[in-house]
């Protein structure tokens, strides 16, 4: 489908904008898939396959992947048109915590809602980017109550203004810059709160001996109630020419490790002349060929992002969730 | 309370209803379970020390318990009780007559259970002298006021008594009930024959406890030290049911089926899409409700949520928010497929049929009484018919007793002329006390639950 996230994406107007329920016309909570006014069904069930674009501006697919029973990963983009900008969350819930799936949803819309909010209010892109962190930490941190194992997530989020790309982090989902001038300048511009990169950073273990470890995913930092293991991360980056920001969770990650091969498997993805959202499949795919063994999931922000006022929308689809962005507002 | 159990919601119900179909039924499970031990399984296992506890112990002591050694028992039943009491426990003994007295301690208050004060408890119970008359409602006020003040504690009464409650009126005893729930949960046990069932399944029902008969005088001591090590397992207290329901559309019942049937419906709180529904003290344990929900009809394909239940502990004195903690969903999809929408969902079917065969026994019983035999004949036959499809054997022995089955499979049955009052009042306390769903023998087709339908919702 092409629901989950997009709905607040693009509009923008005050970062709180809330997709309406198709049936009935009340809002709709973003985690939600049912109306909580007249409980219809307002997106469709994913199946754990999720799909979510603002066309030209970003794309993203998450997949359950083929050992798991269901997707904790979650997924949601927005744009700023006021300031140029787009911007992507993705969380992974923490599979041995009860209830991390919500806790990657709500992570994922309260970071993302932040983003915008702060954005719009003038906030810089790495000072948004903690502030998100933040109220993404506390959203989660509010899941707790009850719960001996309390719910957990990841965080990767990435803010894409017209001269810097902005990374904020917390866990192993990372961010990667993909060149598009095929010069071998894609990177990865996050680093893992994982025991292999705490290994690796003190230079306890080889990089390749430390990855190779049983231990090598064991989180060492994460959004939820346990408030120690909460130290963001936010990186600000100029790239010197035309590229893409890809943001994943280490279901992608684990099978397309380094940036070289991410780049080739996204140029290879690309094909002739399809969109950001095909390149963002055949990455996912990518993964799933490799073992596939985690949920997928992969958000795709081309830099420097798209002059306003943006491509036409598309007329092919007229399901409410999959609404194009309705800007220029302004 | 920091030790809560793990809280957990399961919903069965055929989620496909037909074009234009608007009623749904669920099979909602709750289950509690945690690190602390489990309720009533051993007494001498120490429950979470974390939870705090008031007990009060309410004995009969009308003139009649002086009879058939009943009061004797009662004493012995009232101090096994007492050992039971973990140490720390706020606790007290109540007499009741025409008025309640207090036995342990003397003033109005509870005391904290140790060595000490468990046998001077033990003392003044053998001392106890039965006279006077029965007045429930009173003594239920005085346990009222003695819990008063302990809001964070698990607050439990064990009450226990030999005869009708004469010495007061009915409006009285409505009163002191109205008063009493929702303050504490209390479980009722009526010893002999000359109680009334029906009072006594008001009095649990209201106080959200269960009831039991005990015939024998001399099985009271075992079922006192089940029911209150039961008491002492309880880890959380005043939780409540919430169940969202869409606009638009009705919740028809929610109906308490396991351990015993018991319609919440009209302890709804709160108005419009949602409503609370109060399920008192929570040991690790299981629950099972069945929701009925009739929704605005739904185009072909059409997914809804039809209904939203979870389980909340409001805010106290502790912990002002209140805590949401566990949640389940009612989906449901409209389908042309008739083979998915007319399926009935075994659980469902079983539970449908258990709360029907409450029904029959009740009203046949009932009939029965009123010298209407034509009635009771029809109605008891039905639930011999109902417990032998549910598998409710301990039911179908008690109906045994009451009438002579005749052919069990279309319920032709006899009314027994020699019926004791004993096995009557037995029938009728356990005609609520069901057993869980059966899992073995898969669910397609199990031939005892073949011909129980959902009594409405199969409209096409």
């Amino acid at each position: 489908m092409g629901g989950h996230g997009s709905e607040r994406a693009g509009d923008g107007r005050d970062g709180e904008a809330a997709a309406l329920c198709p049936a009935c016309g009340e809002p709709l909570e973003p985690y939600d898939r049912f109306c909580e006014a007249c409980g219809r069904a307002a997106r469709a069930d994913d199946g754990g396959h999720v799909e979510t674009e603002l066309p030209g501006r970003a794309a993203g697919v998450s997949d359950t992947g083929l050992a798991r029973d269901r997707n904790e990963d979650a997924l949601a983009m927005a744009a700023v048109p006021r300031t140029r900008t787009v911007c992507a969350v993705v969380c992974d819930g923490v599979a041995a915590a009860p209830g991390s799936d919500r806790a990657a949803r709500v992570a994922a819309d309260t970071g993302t809602a932040a983003l915008v909010e702060r954005l719009e209010a003038g906030d810089g892109p790495e000072k948004a980017t903690r502030a998100a962190l933040d109220r993404a930490s506390r959203a989660v941190a509010d899941l707790a109550a009850g719960h001996r194992n309390p719910p957990a997530c990841t965080y990767v989020s990435a803010v894409v203004e017209p001269r810097s790309v902005t990374v904020g982090w917390v866990g192993d989902s990372r961010a990667y810059w993909i060149s598009c001038r095929g010069d071998r300048g894609s990177l990865l511009l996050t680093r893992d709160d994982s025991w292999a990169d705490l290994m690796i950073s003190r230079r306890a273990m080889s990089e390749p001996a430390a990855r190779a470890d049983p231990r090598a995913h064991l989180l060492t930092g994460w959004l939820g109630s346990a408030a120690a293991a909460f130290a963001p991360h936010a990186a600000t980056f100029r790239p010197k020419g035309p590229g893409a920001v890809l943001v994943c969770s280490d279901g992608l990650w684990n099978h397309l490790p380094d940036a070289a091969t991410l780049e080739e498997a996204a140029r290879a993805a690309a094909g002739r002349d399809d969109g950001l959202l095909d390149v963002a499949r055949g990455l996912v795919q990518a993964a799933l060929d490799g073992g596939g063994h985690d949920n997928v999931t992969v958000a795709l922000i081309p830099y420097p992002p798209l002059p306003y006022p943006p491509l036409p929308p598309r007329s092919t689809d007229p399901d409410p969730p999959d609404e194009p962005p309705r800007e220029p507002l302004r | 309370m920091s030790d809560l159990p793990e809280f957990s919601i399961r919903v069965d119900h055929n989620p496909y209803l037909p074009a234009g179909g608007r009623e749904t039924h669920a099979i909602v499970t709750v289950t509690a379970a945690g690190t602390g031990t489990d309720a009533g399984t051993d007494a001498s296992v120490p429950a979470s020390p974390a939870t705090e506890a008031a007990e009060v112990i309410i004995i009969d002591a009308s003139g009649s318990m002086s009879y058939s050694g009943k009061m004797a028992a009662a004493k012995r039943a009232a101090k096994a009780a007492l050992n039971v009491l973990r140490d720390g426990v706020r606790f007290a003994v109540v007499a009741g007559a025409n008025q309640p007295r207090m036995i342990y301690p003397k003033g109005r208050r509870l005391v904290a259970a140790d060595a000490s004060t468990r046998r001077a408890a033990a003392d003044a119970v053998s001392r106890l002298d039965a006279a006077g008359g029965t007045a429930i409602g009173s003594w239920l006020r005085l346990a009222d006021e003695l819990f008063a003040g302990h809001q964070d504690a698990v607050r439990h009464a064990i009450l226990l008594t030999d005869g009708k409650n004469q010495h007061e009126t009915e409006a009285e005893l409505d009163a002191a009930l109205a008063q009493c729930s929702g303050n504490f949960v209390c479980d009722s046990r009526g010893v002999g024959t000359d109680w009334n069932v029906a009072e006594l399944r008001k009095i649990s029902s209201a106080l959200l406890g269960t009831f039991l008969d005990v015939p024998d005088p001399k099985d009271l001591e075992a079922d006192f030290r089940e029911m209150t090590a039961a008491a002492m397992g309880k880890r959380v207290t005043d939780v409540v049911l919430r169940v969202w329901t869409p606009q638009h559309a009705e919740l028809r019942f929610l109906k308490q089926m396991v351990p015993v049937v018991e319609d919440l419906t009209g302890r709804r709180t709160g108005t419009g899409m949602i409503g609370d529904y109060p399920v008192g003290a929570w040991g690790n344990e299981e629950r099972e409700y069945h929701l009925c929900v009739e929704v605005p009809a739904g185009d072909i394909g059409r997914q809804m949520r039809a209904a939203w239940v979870k389980v909340v502990l409001p805010g106290g004195a502790g912990e002002p928010a209140e805590r949401e903690l566990a949640a389940g969903n009612v989906l449901i999809e409209w389908t042309d497929d008739e083979a998915k929408s007319t399926r009935i969902n075994a659980r469902v079917a079983h539970h449908t049929g258990q709360s029907e065969l409450a029904d029959a026994i009740q009203e046949g019983l009932e009939a029965r009484r009123a010298g209407d035999e034509e009635t009771a004949t029809a109605r008891l036959g039905r639930a011999v018919v109902l417990a032998g499809e549910v598998g409710n054997e301990q039911i179908a022995g008690l109906l045994d007793r009451v009438v002579e089955v005749v052919d069990e499979g279309s319920g032709t049955v006899r009314l027994r002329q020699d019926v004791s009052k004993a096995d009557e009042m037995s029938l009728d306390t356990r005609s609520v006390r069901t057993v869980r769903t059966l899992d073995r023998g898969g669910q397609d087709g199990h031939p005892r639950t073949r011909a129980t339908r959902p009594t409405a919702g199969e409209e096409a």
